[in-house]
């Protein structure tokens, strides 16, 4: 039988749209633990980044943080995530070890970003507000923040469809999400549910990319749009 | 409450010596698949880098296009690859190299339109033509910000290898395959340990290259 045959198979089998193994379970638990993971690395890393970044430390940090995420690799961070939880005894069907590998795959870009963002704010402009009489919360709020937008931003958008990337990953440990076609199709030689799984796949992370760069231009003041 | 082992038996050091060959031949592995994408992706990138140049409409759909690639998770192109070329390194190669040409590009373009217009006048008024103009003057001088996206291109590669694993290659990626389903820490931790150090001596490797290849740059820092 061919791939494309196959393929077609996969399609129009019922079992692949309803029951508990649907197409729509598996998009659900792709999505859910993808965009849960970025909120709560997000809620981690920016407050901390944030006021780094105000008191004009951690450029270092940012650079070291940024190729230690590049190095490791996140099928690594993965494995040693559900390893640590077999360790402490939750079982691997659980969403527990995707989710923190996913958490620290979101972390980097935010924490670099935002730091980065905040600092390259004109020292000038924080002057001047300063002896416009500006409290520091004030400076913060009124002229980093906005300021460092874009940027944090554009951190925020490289975690997020990096994580959407990696959530399939976690079909290899034993994880639902869209990947357990890819797994599934590789175990069972399968190449009708292979190229279905990849093209799904694929396709969620256009649209993430594409639904965060919307995002972003619309959340981004007209005056502070990145060149290009 | 379980009681963990003593110090020491975290990792089974026995194992790492038992396997030192089995090592040995996914280093060499894990490098192939790294050097062999890179090369080729540093091949084409140049070819898409100088028409970009020539031709600045074609800047924008070339990265659209490489962006693209880019984008699409690595385990979804190798199972689209499969299909068409099957489970080697053939499909490994052509997964790993489309991730490299962003990258590569974007540095090579944003190198060239670096050099100060000064130099391309003092070049044209010695006598260069622009093609000995662009391999002597514009590719030395971009040269800093080419290797630097070599190096992220490379440090990128070494961990998605790992993913290769999924198509019986993998590099250390082997290792963490193998230590996942078997939960056998050693085995993973050693894929893991492995594979950043790789990175890390490349990305290091690259630096040292750039200050050979390029000894003007080194008396400006």
């Amino acid at each position: 039988m061919s791939g494309w045959e196959s393929f077609i198979e996969f399609v129009t089998n019922p079992a692949t749209w309803s029951g508990p193994g649907s197409f729509w379970i598996r998009i659900f638990e792709h999505v859910w633990v993808s965009v849960a993971a970025t909120i709560i690395g997000f809620v981690l890393v920016f407050p901390v980044a944030l006021w780094l970044g105000h008191i004009r430390r951690g450029s270092r940090a940012a650079t070291v943080v940024v190729n230690i995420g590049r190095a490791v690799p996140s099928f690594g961070i993965l494995a040693i995530a559900v390893l640590a939880f077999v360790e402490l005894g939750i079982s691997i069907l659980s969403p527990w070890p995707i989710l923190v590998a996913l958490i620290a795959l979101a972390a980097p870009p935010i924490f670099t970003n935002t730091i980065v963002g905040i600092q390259s704010v004109p020292p000038a402009m924080i002057e001047a507000a300063r002896g416009m009489g500006l409290r520091e919360t004030e400076v913060l709020r009124q002229i980093e923040l906005p300021l460092a937008l874009p940027l944090i931003l554009e951190g925020t958008r490289i975690a997020f469809v990096q994580v959407i990337a990696t959530a399939t990953l976690g079909a290899i440990a034993a994880w639902g999400g869209l990947g357990r076609y890819i797994i599934d199709g590789f175990a069972q030689r399968d190449s009708g549910q292979l190229v279905f799984g990849a093209l799904v796949v694929g396709a969620l992370a256009i649209l993430a990319e594409l639904l965060f760069s919307r995002i972003q231009k619309a959340v981004t003041p007209q005056g502070l749009k990145l060149a290009g | 409450m379980t009681i963990h082992a003593q110090a020491g038996a975290l990792i089974d050091w026995s194992w790492i010596e038992q396997n030192a060959g089995q090592i040995w031949d996914r280093t060499i592995e894990h490098l192939t698949l790294t050097g062999i994408s890179v090369a080729l992706g540093l091949v084409i990138s140049v070819g898409l880098a100088i028409v970009a140049l020539r031709w600045r409409w074609s800047f924008s759909p070339i990265t659209w296009t490489t962006g693209f690639l880019y984008t699409i998770p690595s385990l979804a192109l190798f199972a689209f690859l499969v299909p068409l070329v099957g489970l080697n390194e053939v499909n490994a190669v052509i997964a790993l190299t489309s991730y490299t040409l962003l990258i590569l590009v974007r540095n090579i373009v944003a190198g060239i339109d670096g050099v100060p217009a000064a130099v391309l006048e003092a070049a044209d008024g010695m006598g260069y033509t622009r093609r000995a103009r662009f391999w002597r003057m514009e590719v030395p001088l971009a040269l800093p910000a080419i290797v630097a996206g070599v190096r992220i291109a490379s440090v990128t590669t070494v961990g998605l290898v790992t993913i290769t694993a999924i198509l019986g290659l993998g590099g250390y990626g082997f290792f963490i395959l193998r230590g996942l389903n078997t939960l056998f820490f050693t085995q993973m931790i050693v894929g893991v340990v492995l594979s950043v150090i790789l990175a890390t001596l490349l990305d290091f490797a690259f630096i040292l290259a750039e200050r050979t290849l390029s000894p003007w740059a080194r008396s400006s820092q």
